[in-house]
């Protein structure tokens, strides 16, 4: 399996994601990785919800946020994450060139929420003055949220450096584990994002 | 294992594997569409403020923990086979994180 003309085959297996050793270990590497991220992101909202009322006077949670923008980077982020899932059902089908559409169509949606949460984070600190330093609870929406936003942008990055690297050199065996492993942590994104707007937002806006 | 049994050319996949794929699309469209329907429910009732708040957090992390579900067993593919030990090591995940967060509960509220 890891001669170098497997990587190139005549036929495509299945699955061509988990047809090499490298595939296999790359898939499970990424869950491993999953598992320490749910870990760090599990102490991150329960900080979140303990100093979510220590608002210093500043606004609290059920003044700041709006529900109508947090709805509409909630459907953005949902919808990359069904692009994606194409993205990879056109890879299971040895479609290079729609694979790279669907590709560029879920960047371009992780793009859209990025740009929406910057708004919000601007409008939190230009309207509100609500910063990281204004009180525990800025501290701690910021580091919880921009957290996830983080993650987006690194995802963004990933997927854009994926699709310029192999352009060219078309699907094998060889880059199909790296879309499928990107795929993986793009969805996971999306698993911390329904977390965020549950906990942070909607509780938020209830009290 | 069903790999490298596809003797067609690049082009021409195995005729049944493709309409497999394409019935394994159908449903991840309609989680998909069962998973914006919970979004839905969640937000709406937030905003109509129809439900008592002491109910609303329990009921909205109901809806968190299966949309997230879907998430994982249908777009991740968790419900397939050969997805074992990813399902160790998530749920390895969260019961650590479970423990973080009962930890800092203790801290917080005792």
């Amino acid at each position: 399996m890891s001669h170098d003309h497997s990587l190139y085959p005549e036929t495509m297996p299945q699955n061509p994601e988990k047809a090499t050793l490298e595939g296999k270990n790359k898939f499970l590497g990424l869950w491993f990785f999953l598992g320490g991220e749910t870990v760090l992101f599990a102490s991150l909202f329960g900080t979140y919800l303990a100093l979510k009322d220590s608002t210093a006077g500043g606004p609290s949670s059920e003044e700041l946020f709006g529900l109508e923008l947090v709805f509409i980077m909630t459907v953005l982020l949902l919808t990359s994450s069904l692009t994606s899932v194409y993205a990879m059902y056109h890879m299971r089908n040895n479609d290079f060139k729609k694979m790279q559409l669907w590709l560029g169509i879920t960047a371009l949606l992780g793009i859209g929420f990025l740009g929406l949460e910057i708004y919000e984070f601007s409008h939190y600190i230009t309207e509100y003055g609500f910063t990281f330093r204004s009180s525990a609870f800025g501290s701690a929406f910021y580091a919880l949220v921009g957290f996830h936003g983080g993650h987006v942008t690194f995802g963004i990055c990933w997927i854009i450096a994926l699709m310029i690297r192999n352009a060219r050199r078309g699907l094998n065996l060889y880059n199909a584990p790296k879309f499928n492993t990107y795929s993986l942590y793009w969805h996971y994104i999306d698993v911390i994002w329904v977390f965020v707007f549950t906990v942070v937002y909607l509780m938020g806006k209830v009290g | 294992m069903t790999e490298n049994t596809n003797t067609k050319t690049n082009k021409n996949l195995d005729a049944f594997q493709k309409r497999k794929n394409k019935e394994e699309m159908k449903r991840q469209l309609i989680s998909f569409g069962l998973m914006i329907v919970l979004t839905l429910i969640a937000f709406a009732v937030v905003a109509t403020g129809a439900i008592e708040s002491m109910f609303v957090i329990p009921l909205l992390a109901f809806l968190a923990v299966i949309q997230v579900a879907f998430q994982f067993y249908y777009f991740m593919h968790m419900k397939d086979k050969g997805h074992e030990m990813p399902t160790v090591l998530i749920y390895g995940g969260v019961w650590a994180a479970l423990l973080t967060l009962a930890g800092l509960a203790l801290i917080s509220w005792w």
